[in-house]
């Protein structure tokens, strides 16, 4: 009987953890299916807009590492929503500490890690296939970029974020621009069309998580015709883009009304 | 019969109550759409034809694309509704109404798709036809054509998907066997890039695959450009499937049934 019992516990955690083996397995597959995409595209065509293959690996390595690493720390903010509806958010303003800090804190899932991994592959790739003429300025930029790009990231996920306490079920609203951002930024900002581009550029800026940090390492002209300077202000655009975050989401969280009350 | 039309209207009011979640997926689908569309854009600058695909019929492709996502590869909370209620067990009360469990649920979901092909699908296609420079076919055969393969493809969709929801039978948690399934219906069924793009051999074997059957082939048929040239032989090839998946959805059913009673008993 003991055997039977002990038998049953092992055989039900193996099927659990074929499952979880699985899911490992399928997060890695869909952080694979937009380089499925450009590989694709780069069967058929030689280059999209003056941009190579090996170029546009670049733009993803940096997208696609800066996108994980936001992911990573305040992915959890996909639960905001559902914090809000059930009045666990109400806990979260009660406790003498931050509430953003808060609710990104609640979970911490290790393998969305796997995402900077399959990245920073890309970018080693990207680095070593496309021709540049290193200096220490476009070494740097690499890290400098995805730094920024994270920081760029998240201020956007949190301002928009605040939508929800609002509209509670606007989140698939947000989604558009954090996971539909991260899609666009892997792809040079010179082929969407007029209103698309102003609004990467100006209004959420994620234009400069890869597009412009990439035309200065790569020294290439900027499709855009936009200044010079442009390239180098990722850093600073993060500084704008994290302090504007913190002020929406401080006068959001001071204006929130509970359901409840 | 009668049941059927019950149940599949239940299935269309149960999308319709909730229309602030249909706007909000038409916006991130539109949204998707308009980079799907310019990034094609820009692919054919550089080539006059692809697959089959001309520019005109490469944006249509996007926004049909973007809009029967919805309708048959609906990844929204009813995708395991089935599996849910297999691991808590209250599948054992779904089996012993007087109704075929897989024939409920079907009519249940050609409810959802009708709503979602007249609330998301048209009114988006309708606005990618308006921006963009899209195919529009002329012959009304044509037309005919893709709504019988757009309802076949619902049918394929509604298999797999209980095939999927029917495998926490075995696998208690069935996160990782729907996270596949989602990672399979986005590459192979052609959302981002249409299967054509594929390079030879893959692109043809890809184009036979039941998930092809969801979204590239009715879309084939509709730019005039289906696997092997001929319309009748997509049109066949997704029946097929229809009848496979759902014979196999049954002989599972049957099979976890036959467990279910052994676990109870």
């Amino acid at each position: 009987m003991y055997v039977r019992l002990v038998g049953s516990r092992v055989r039900s955690q193996l099927q659990y953890r074929a499952s979880a083996a699985l899911q490992i397995f399928g997060t890695t597959l869909i952080a694979l299916l937009d380089l499925v995409t450009i590989v694709v595209i780069f069967d058929n065509v030689p280059e999209l807009d003056g941009w190579t293959l090996q170029e546009v690996g670049l733009l993803y390595g940096i997208a696609s590492i800066s996108f994980a690493l936001t992911d990573l720390v305040i992915g959890h903010l996909d639960r905001l929503p559902q914090m809000i509806r059930d009045g666990s958010f109400d806990q979260v303003l009660v406790r003498p500490l931050p509430s953003l800090l808060q609710v990104v804190a609640s979970d911490f899932a290790l393998r969305r890690l796997g995402k900077a991994v399959q990245g920073l592959g890309v970018l080693v790739w990207a680095l070593t296939a496309v021709e540049v003429d290193w200096t220490a300025g476009r070494a740097a930029m690499i890290p400098l970029a995805i730094v920024s790009g994270a920081v760029i990231y998240a201020g956007v996920w949190v301002a928009l974020a605040t939508v929800a306490f609002w509209i509670v079920d606007a989140i698939e609203f947000v989604n558009a621009f954090t996971y539909g951002g991260n899609f666009l930024s892997q792809y040079p900002v010179s082929i969407f069309g007029r209103w698309l581009r102003g609004l990467v550029v100006f209004v959420i800026p994620i234009a400069f998580v890869a597009y412009f940090p990439a035309l200065y390492v790569l020294d290439k002209s900027d499709g855009l015709g936009l200044p010079e300077w442009f390239r180098f202000a990722s850093p600073l655009v993060a500084a704008v883009v994290a302090l504007g975050a913190r002020l929406v989401w401080g006068n959001a969280v001071r204006r929130y009304r509970s359901a409840g009350g | 019969m009668r049941l059927d039309w019950e149940l599949a209207r239940r299935g269309y009011r149960r999308y319709a109550a909730y229309p602030g979640a249909t706007y909000a997926g038409l916006f991130t689908n539109v949204f998707f759409g308009f980079l799907l569309a310019y990034i094609l854009l820009a692919v054919y600058e550089r080539a006059d034809v692809i697959g089959g695909y001309d520019v005109r019929d490469a944006i249509a492709y996007v926004w049909l694309a973007q809009g029967l996502l919805s309708v048959v590869a609906s990844f929204g909370p009813s995708w395991i509704e089935l599996a849910e209620r297999v691991r808590t067990g209250d599948v054992a009360t779904d089996l012993q109404r007087p109704v075929d469990l897989q024939r409920a649920l079907f009519a249940q979901d050609v409810g959802r798709a009708g709503y979602q092909l007249l609330y998301r699908a048209a009114p988006q296609f309708l606005l990618g036809a308006l921006l963009f420079e899209v195919t529009i076919p002329a012959e009304p055969v044509r037309w005919l054509a893709f709504a019988a393969s757009v309802s076949l493809a619902i049918v394929v969709s509604f298999a797999l998907r209980f095939i999927v929801n029917l495998t926490s039978f075995w696998l208690l948690d069935y996160r990782g066997t729907y996270l596949m399934a989602l990672v399979a219906s986005h590459v192979l069924s052609g959302l981002i890039v249409p299967l054509s793009f594929f390079p030879g051999t893959i692109g043809d074997v890809v184009r036979a695959l039941p998930f092809a059957a969801m979204l590239q082939a009715p879309i084939d048929i509709y730019v005039g450009a289906p696997l092997g040239g001929s319309t009748a032989l997509v049109l066949l090839l997704q029946g097929t499937w229809a009848v496979l998946l759902l014979a196999a959805g049954r002989a599972l059913l049957a099979a976890g049934t036959r467990k279910l009673v052994l676990q109870g008993g």
